[in-house]
C-alpha cells in the first residue's frame, strides 16, 4: 500500500494496522465531533476518553509503547478523572444554554476550522513526508533505554525544569482551591448546645425505607397515617430526586403504596394501619417495623 | 500506515478542538477541548519522530504532556475559584475586567 509498509516486510502486519488505523481514525474523530457538539459536560469527557485510548493505541502502532502507556495513565487516568472530579464538585446536571451570544459565531468558527484544515493539509502537501523509518530506537537499544538517555542527557535541563513546573503547579492548585475558614470551628460542646435549643434533641427519623419502597426518598409514616416530611434528607427534597424525577415530597397517598409492599417478595398487603406494631406476618415483619420506627420518632 | 496519515488525522483532530474552543461556553468543556488540541499535537510529534527514525519527537511530547497536565491542575483551580465565587463557569460571564 506504501512504502512504510513494505519496508515492514510482513503484508499482514501491515494489513493489520491498516485496518486498525481507519477504525481508529474514524472512532476518534467522531469522538471529538461528538465532544464539541455534546451538551453535557460528562458526555464531553467520555467522549474525550474514547479519544485518548484510540490516541494510545495510535502511538502503540507508531513504535512510541512508552507514550503509549503514559497516555493511558496519565491522561485517560489522571487528568480525565481531574475532570470528571471538577465537574461533579460544580454540577453533573448543569446544562450549557444554547443561545448564541455573538452571532454567527458558529458559522464563523466551523468556516475557519475548515479553513485551518485545508490549509493545513495543502502545507502537508508540499512538506517532504517521507516514509516512516526503520528502527525507531536509537543504536539499536529499545524505546524505553532510547528515551531515557535522551531524556538524560540533551534533554536534561528541561526535564529539571519541568520538576519545577511541577511543583509549581501543585502549589498553586492548593493555593486557588484552598478556602479560608471565615467563622470559628463549632465545637462538640456548642453542637450541643445549639441541638437543644432548637427544640429536636433526638435523631430524625429515619426514611421510609423497605417499608414501602426500597428507596430513601420516600418518607416514614407517622402512627396517624400522613407521611413525616422531616424524614426525608432535604438533600433529596432541595435536589428534587424522586423515583420519577419529580419532587419527592409530597408523596402518594399510603393507600396504593401498601398494595406495592408486595413487590418486594413481602407478604399480603392486607388492610392493617401504616405504623401499627406488626401482627407477625413473616415476611413482611421488618419493613413495618421499620415503618414504625420512623413514625413513631417523629 | 505512512506517516503522513497520522499526520492529516492530527490536523483534523487538531481543527476539531480549535473548533471546540471557539464554539463551547462551558469552562471545562473549553479546558476538555485544549487538551484535544494537545493531543493532536502529540500525535503529530511521534509521527514525524518515526519518520525521522529517532527519539526526539517521543521525547518532546511526553514532555508536551507533563506540562498538559501541569496545565489543567492550575486551570481547574482557578475555575473551581471562579465558580466558587460567580456560581457558573460558563466563559461569557467572567468579564468583570471588561469595562
Amino acid at each position: 500500500m506504501n512504502p512504510a509498509l513494505a519496508s515492514a516486510g510482513s503484508t499482514a502486519a501491515a494489513t493489520t494496522q491498516s485496518v486498525v488505523f481507519w477504525v481508529l481514525a474514524v472512532v476518534s474523530v467522531g469522538s471529538a465531533c461528538g465532544m464539541v457538539l455534546a451538551r453535557r459536560a460528562v458526555h464531553c469527557a467520555v467522549y474525550l476518553a474514547a479519544i485518548m485510548l484510540s490516541l494510545a493505541v495510535f502511538y502503540l502502532m507508531e513504535g512510541a509503547p512508552f507514550l503509549a502507556f503514559v497516555q493511558v495513565i496519565v491522561y485517560t487516568g489522571a487528568v480525565l478523572m481531574l475532570f470528571l472530579f471538577v465537574m461533579m464538585l460544580i454540577g453533573v446536571s448543569s446544562r450549557e444554554s444554547l443561545v448564541e451570544t455573538i452571532r454567527g459565531q458558529r458559522l464563523a468558527a466551523a468556516i475557519a476550522g475548515i479553513a485551518l484544515v485545508v490549509l493545513l493539509i495543502l502545507a502537508l502537501g508540499h512538506a517532504a513526508i517521507g516514509p516512516a523509518t526503520q528502527s525507531v530506537a536509537n543504536g539499536g537499544v529499545g524505546n524505553l533505554t532510547g528515551i531515557a538517555t535522551l531524556i538524560f542527557t540533551t534533554y536534561v535541563f528541561p526535564f529539571e525544569a519541568t520538576s519545577a513546573l511541577l511543583i509549581t503547579a501543585a502549589l498553586g492548585a492548593m493555593v486557588l482551591a484552598h478556602r479560608e475558614r471565615t467563622s470559628p470551628k463549632l465545637t462538640q460542646r456548642d453542637l450541643a448546645k445549639r441541638r437543644v435549643a432548637s427544640g429536636r434533641p433526638t435523631p430524625l427519623p429515619s426514611p421510609g425505607v423497605f417499608a414501602l419502597h426500597n428507596a430513601v426518598d420516600m418518607p416514614a409514616l407517622l402512627p396517624d397515617g400522613s407521611p413525616s416530611e422531616i424524614s426525608v434528607s432535604s438533600m433529596l427534597v432541595r435536589r428534587e430526586i424522586g423515583g420519577d424525577g419529580t419532587p419527592a415530597l409530597p408523596p402518594a397517598p399510603p393507600e396504593p403504596e401498601l398494595a406495592d409492599r408486595e413487590d418486594q417478595g413481602g407478604a399480603e398487603p392486607g388492610s392493617q394501619e401504616p405504623g401499627a406494631p406488626p401482627p407477625g406476618d413473616g415476611g413482611s415483619g421488618q419493613p413495618v417495623e421499620a415503618s414504625s420506627k420512623g413514625g413513631a420518632d417523629s | 500506515m505512512s506517516p503522513s496519515a497520522y499526520v492529516t488525522l492530527s490536523i483534523i483532530l487538531f481543527a476539531i478542538g480549535g473548533v471546540g474552543v471557539l464554539v463551547r461556553r462551558n469552562a471545562i468543556i473549553v479546558f476538555m477541548c485544549i487538551e484535544l488540541m494537545l493531543n493532536a499535537a502529540n500525535l503529530a510529534f511521534v509521527a514525524f519522530a518515526r519518520m525521522h527514525g529517532n527519539l526526539d519527537g517521543q521525547v518532546i511530547a511526553f514532555f508536551v504532556m507533563v506540562v498538559a497536565a501541569a496545565e489543567v491542575v492550575v486551570g481547574l483551580a482557578i475555575l473551581m475559584a471562579i465558580f466558587r465565587t460567580r456560581r457558573s463557569t460558563s466563559v461569557d460571564d467572567a468579564s468583570l475586567l471588561k469595562n
